[in-house]
């Protein structure tokens, strides 16, 4: 068996997973699909409450959609390696032949649509429950974008799991540590532009809030405030795609190594 | 030592195998480095097809051995190959055809059933989902899981998840599989199926071997062609059970149970030729119980003879063959449950960065 066949097959398995667990548990609609969304929900209605302009509301709804990918980088791959660690599984994923990248990308494609069929219930509120609306615009220039920006998102997810595992139990408090700050920095609910230098070197760190502007270009044209123009932004995110992913590759080699050498990051008690 | 054939090389192949951590909490020391050694110059060669056991109390080193072969750890010093490939430089192709079993572990995530679990795992070493199906029905019936192939995992007893561990081990049908104390939290009915399944397994077909560790004498008197005594990071004997047997002296291992007439205790370390005596009384019955060796030449009939007539009546009478818990001690110079070390976790110890 190719390399790349083992590697896919290694990606599947652990996507599987983490789907096939997560939708047989009935109470994550309410959890993890219906209460998320209240707070976007809320910002809609305090944009209308205050006569803004109705593009508004749709950038609180696609940074509302994009803040429960950030949630599931966040704990479903930032912490997860550490998780692994404490019940005994990792491992066995080092133990086994397929790349720890695969791995990774399994966790990630998981968590991915996971996710997506979370932000489906969003979209679902947002722009049919509460009727906001958004300028006509191009379906391939919106998937390219979302894809890119998940790719950078996901990626910056493969490195965090990493980081999380060498800093130990620190890794709860770091997920929340770093929750809201990066929604805040990422102006989920508000222009990004309105950050002025702050939000263009947060842009530059953390892929949200790029993601977060570039789509509601896309989606809005010029009601949404961009920070950048769009074509700048989309560079950007390859940039960050190439280097997240690059980085990751770097920071499990390096795990890995550590792993072996002292003997530590396998056990749970370590 | 053999010479390696190319074509053909043993299963496992050690020489000189070190392993230190660094330490500063510990007495045992390397001079002056201040490290832990765990494994001071290990070398085991174990045949494909065998079952090979290693034995060896707490903090021995044989999880760090384990570890190391199925590239977990890098040495300190020394190789270590596994079908013919070297756990640090080859160790993608040593993860190819190893499975690894630590006991009172669990594996999987608990919101998913045993099958599925079973199958997630298969699908890290790239196993067909024709060949992992029928594999995973079979692995579950050994385990005696059947019941419970569509349970979730977190509603399995600690015993049955331990038993859908041990299937994880052989679900890509390795070459060499590691058992770290498999049978560690099964019931009787349950390791004694899954000893017989090792039996089977590396029968099944030529070539397969397994390299156990266990607490549990009889299972390695049981089940391994070989065994090899660990003790604080050296083998202190390889043999068969028959060839380790022979290393201490033979004899018979004989309990008494008696009783004095007198009510006192007999005294039978001055008997002629009985050594390593060891008795406890029995209030409840008023007898004593007595086990002694007995060396080869050794007369048990003129044993009982003097104790008779010292006025002891001798109630009940056992006889038995040296064990290898007896041939552990007398290597180890204590029992496996008797530790002078912490848990051996093949970890570096607390002290370490």
């Amino acid at each position: 068996m190719s390399a790349l066949a083992l590697n896919l097959r290694a990606t599947w398995g652990r996507a599987y997973g983490r789907l096939v667990g997560a939708f047989r548990e009935p109470t994550w609609l309410i959890t993890d699909a219906i209460l998320p969304n209240l707070g976007m929900l809320a910002f809609v209605m305090l944009y209308r409450a205050l006569g803004a302009p109705r593009s508004f509301e749709a950038l609180a709804v696609v940074g509302g959609l994009l803040a429960t990918y950030w949630i599931n980088v966040l704990w479903g791959m930032g912490a997860q390696f550490y998780w692994e660690k404490q019940s005994g599984q990792l491992q066995l994923y080092f133990v086994a032949p397929c790349s720890r990248m695969a791995i990774l990308s399994g966790m990630a494609l998981g968590g991915f649509l996971l996710t997506t069929a979370r932000s489906a219930f969003g979209l679902f509120l947002g722009f049919v429950v509460v009727g906001v609306r958004v300028e006509p615009f191009s379906l391939p220039a919106l998937l390219g974008v979302f894809t890119l920006t998940m790719v950078a998102l996901y990626a910056l997810g493969m490195v965090m799991a990493s980081l999380f595992l060498l800093w130990g139990r620190e890794a709860y408090h770091l997920s929340n540590a770093l929750y809201q700050p990066v929604q805040f920095l990422s102006g989920l609910y508000f222009p990004l532009k309105t950050l002025g230098p702050l939000g263009i070197v947060a842009a530059g760190l953390v892929p949200l809030g790029l993601g977060v502007d570039a789509l509601r270009q896309v989606l809005l044209g010029a009601g949404a405030h961009a920070l950048l123009p769009l074509r700048f932004e989309i560079v950007a995110l390859v940039v960050l795609c190439a280097v997240f992913l690059w980085l990751a590759r770097v920071a499990l080699a390096y795990l890995e190594s550590l792993a072996k050498r002292e003997g530590r990051l396998t056990q749970r008690w370590q | 030592m053999t010479p390696d054939d190319p074509q053909n090389p043993p299963a496992v192949d050690v020489r000189g195998l070190t392993r230190t951590f660094r330490d500063r909490t510990r007495l045992r020391r390397v001079p002056g480095r201040g490290e832990l050694c765990a494994l001071g110059g290990v070398d085991v060669r174990i045949e494909r097809g065998e079952v090979f056991g290693l034995l060896g109390p707490n903090g021995a080193g044989k999880t760090t051995l384990i570890k190391i072969l199925t590239t977990l750890l890098f040495p300190t010093a020394g190789e270590a190959r596994v079908e013919g490939f070297d756990v640090v430089r080859d160790a993608n192709q040593v993860r190819k055809r190893i499975g690894l079993v630590s006991g009172g572990e669990s594996s999987g995530y608990g919101i998913l059933t045993v099958r599925e679990c079973l199958w997630m795992f298969s699908q890290f070493y790239g196993v067909p989902g024709k060949v992992a199906g029928p594999r995973i029905d079979a692995l579950i019936e050994t385990a005696g899981l059947a019941e419970q192939a569509r349970t979730r995992i977190n509603r399995l007893s600690t015993g049955q998840r331990q038993r859908m561990n041990f299937a994880r081990g052989f679900v890509s049908d390795p070459d060499v599989v590691f058992l770290d104390e498999p049978t560690l939290g099964m019931d009787v009915n349950a390791a004694r199926a899954m000893r017989e399944y090792v039996a089977r397994w590396v029968r099944e077909r030529p070539g397969r071997t397994v390299l156990l560790t266990t607490h549990t004498m009889r299972e390695a008197e049981e089940l391994c062609d070989r065994i090899a005594i660990i003790d604080h990071g050296r083998v202190l004997a390889c043999d068969s059970f028959a060839g380790l047997r022979c290393r201490v002296e033979g004899g018979q291992h004989v309990e008494l149970e008696l009783r004095a007439a007198d009510g006192g205790t007999p005294a039978l370390p001055s008997l002629a030729g009985v050594q390593a005596v060891w008795g406890a009384p029995h209030p409840e019955r008023g007898t004593r119980a007595l086990k002694f060796r007995l060396p080869p030449g050794g007369s048990l009939a003129d044993v009982l003879r003097e104790l008779e007539a010292r006025g002891a009546r001798i109630e009940a009478i056992a006889t038995r063959e040296t064990s290898l818990e007896d041939v552990f001690v007398a290597l180890v110079g204590r029992g496996l449950e008797e530790s002078d070390e912490p848990e051996d976790d093949g970890a570096a110890p607390s002290g370490a960065p």
